[in-house]
């Protein structure tokens, strides 16, 4: 250990900042594609963590997690932006706002 | 711990996903090389390939007899156990069923790579039912997640569907996200992964409540959205909408069944009552969190989900508030496994979905009939179905008996055993709102009935054709819901009750 190491708890603290950002992202925006950086946002929150918490722990678990952690994002991404490329489509816009096809 | 190593009983473990892999690859392969006019019968492959497997894990899937220690397989990833075999054949079962309704859309029918992609969901709901590790637990909620996603948007022309695919993507995007932060705090307060390993540190190293509390909270998000439990149950109305219908019916069904089956395993495991540690010592009693949590989210879930459902007009949006008000059903039995250790709280749960998987998909497969022969999903347009089909008039009845709980429909036995179970885990409380809620329910449902049979339609000399497929999905569902009903009570519960002990081994 250096004698310069950051301790876990500001790792921790920021990845609760970039997870409280990326929350608020997805609640205050209104473009489908803001919305998604976001989550992505709040998905690499959850990595920062859990890298920081393998290091605390000093066991791989954590790191064999952000990589499924990143393959599963990139999955989702695809998936992602075909749906919005899709209602981009027919609707000539990707605001939420204009999801309104359903009442009730 | 020492995870069992023995090859066999890997192999074993997960032999249902890799036969359904071997379908899906299968199913592609066959969409290629079968000329266009027999590409029809792919529905059959996957549906009756899914069948079959459901069969060879109930067969040849005998969990490893013994304790925890040889159940936990593949490094601790999965746990092979009874709990986990009662969920896999409930979820393969709804995606073979699926399967066969997506036979009768006709812009779904002949195309493999959609019964691929449905397999591929179904994989991930079988490894959800099984899965004992962080790791797994999230990529198993993720296969299953990101599948939907496409599914529910798969008619690309139809903008109602692609509106529904976005909705549901945002927000099982958004929820699970906060699932994962959890789980990464739940890694962090432990240092561990495997969930029955970090059950106990978690119980015994002493922490203090808030961010184990915390945690909880974020991993309830993504379970909650999963069950469609209110307040996370935004998106539900409006995906069942306006996704294609069987998919609809696989939603409602297999991925909810999964959730639920996983967040027993994971609120047992993770959180346990302190006489299932009876061994350690200094253990710390978390349960009673998620017991109110639960019993909570259950009293909204119920009440919203029956009032919203009394004003709809149309039929699948009054399937998704209904199922909203299930999902409510469902926590009263989670809110009592954790007070009575004898597992009938547990086994109750699972019974209850069995009983659901096959009513719901009941319910949509008559929906899909219906809208093709009429174009509408107006609950006003079913008038007539009675003299139109009167065999999918009394499947139809036989659906709505079951989720409103009236015998000889297995949803009667299915509601009493739940509520038993609360009030045995002195939830008196709990049973009563239940069953008001049950009461309330019985109106809507029973509304949906008498326009089937008293009201009279202008187009009641135009029969409903019920293609081959149908015959089946719908003649399994019907024989299920009545049979579990009635004569087949007591083996279903039977193993549901080996299940539920098994679930509360946890030394």
């Amino acid at each position: 250990m250096e004698a310069s190491e950051v301790s876990i708890e500001l790792y921790v603290l920021l990845s609760a900042i970039l997870f409280i950002m990326g929350t608020m992202g997805v609640l205050l925006r209104r473009n489908a594609i803001l919305i998604f950086m976001s989550v992505e946002l709040m998905l690499n929150a959850a990595n920062l963590a859990l890298a920081a918490f393998a290091r605390q722990w000093g066991n791989g678990d954590g790191h064999v997690m952000v990589f499924f952690v990143m393959t599963v994002a990139a999955a989702e991404v695809a998936v992602g932006l075909a749906l919005i490329v899709a209602i981009f489509r027919t609707k000539k816009s990707i605001d939420i706002d204009d999801l309104h096809l359903f009442r009730g | 711990m020492n995870f069992s190593t023995d090859t066999q009983a890997s192999v074993i473990a997960i032999l249902p996903e890799i036969l359904m892999t071997i379908l899906a690859v299968a199913v592609l392969v066959y969409d290629v090389i079968w000329p266009e006019e027999r590409r029809v019968q792919l529905g059959y492959l996957a549906g009756f390939g899914l069948m079959s497997i459901a069969g060879v894990v109930w067969l040849i899937g005998v969990p490893p007899a013994g304790g925890l220690q040889e159940q936990l397989l593949l490094g601790g990833m999965v746990r092979h156990d009874d709990m986990a075999q009662i969920f896999r054949v409930m979820v393969i079962l709804a995606g073979a069923l699926s399967c066969l309704l997506a036979m009768g859309v006709l812009k779904l029918r002949a195309r493999g790579d959609f019964y691929a992609v449905l397999i591929v969901a179904v994989i991930g709901a079988s490894l959800m039912s099984a899965a004992a590790d962080l790791i797994m637990i999230f990529l198993a909620l993720e296969t299953t997640s990101i599948t939907l996603y496409l599914l529910a948007g798969y008619l690309r022309d139809d903008d109602r569907s692609t509106e529904a695919g976005l909705k549901y993507f945002l927000f099982g995007a958004f929820t699970s996200a906060f699932t994962l932060y959890g789980l990464s705090l739940v890694y962090g307060l432990t240092g561990q992964t495997n969930i029955y390993e970090l059950g106990k540190t978690l119980a015994t190293n002493g922490l203090p409540d808030p961010p184990v509390v915390i945690a909880l909270g974020l991993v309830a998000v993504g379970f909650g959205f999963k069950i469609s439990a209110v307040p996370f149950h935004f998106w539900t109305p409006d995906v069942y909408e306006g996704a294609p219908t069987p998919i609809t019916a696989l939603l409602s069904s297999a991925s909810k069944a999964a959730a639920v089956g996983l967040l027993l395993r994971f609120l047992l495991a993770v959180f346990p009552p302190p006489e299932l540690l009876g061994a350690l010592e200094g253990v710390k009693d978390y349960s009673a969190f998620w017991v109110q949590l639960a019993a909570v989210l259950s009293v909204v879930s119920m009440s919203l989900g029956n009032v919203l459902a009394l004003v709809q007009s149309n039929i699948k949006r009054l399937l998704a508030y209904s199922t909203i008000a299930h999902a409510g059903y469902i926590l009263i039995g989670v809110a009592a496994i954790s007070t009575d250790c004898s597992g009938d709280g547990a086994a109750a749960v699972a019974f209850y979905m069995f009983m659901y998987v096959l009513t719901n998909i009941l319910a949509f497969g008559v929906v899909i009939l219906f809208a093709n022969a009429t174009g509408s999903e107006q609950i006003s347009d079913l008038a007539g179905l009675s003299r139109r089909n009167p065999w999918l008039a009394l499947a139809m009845t036989i659906a709505l008996l079951s989720l409103a709980g009236i015998p000889p429909a297995a949803g009667f036995i299915g509601k009493f055993l739940l509520f038993r179970a609360a009030v045995n885990a002195n939830l008196v409380w709990l049973a009563l709102v239940g069953i008001v809620n049950v009461i309330i329910g019985l109106y809507y449902y029973l509304v949906v009935v008498k326009v089937m049979y008293m009201e009279r339609s202008e187009d009641e000399d135009k029969p409903i054709p019920v293609g081959t497929p149908y015959s089946w999905a719908l003649g399994i569902s019907v024989a299920g819901v009545l049979l579990f009903g009635t004569i087949l009570v007591t083996p279903l519960l039977d193993w549901a009750t080996d299940a539920a002990h098994a679930l509360y081994v946890l030394l």
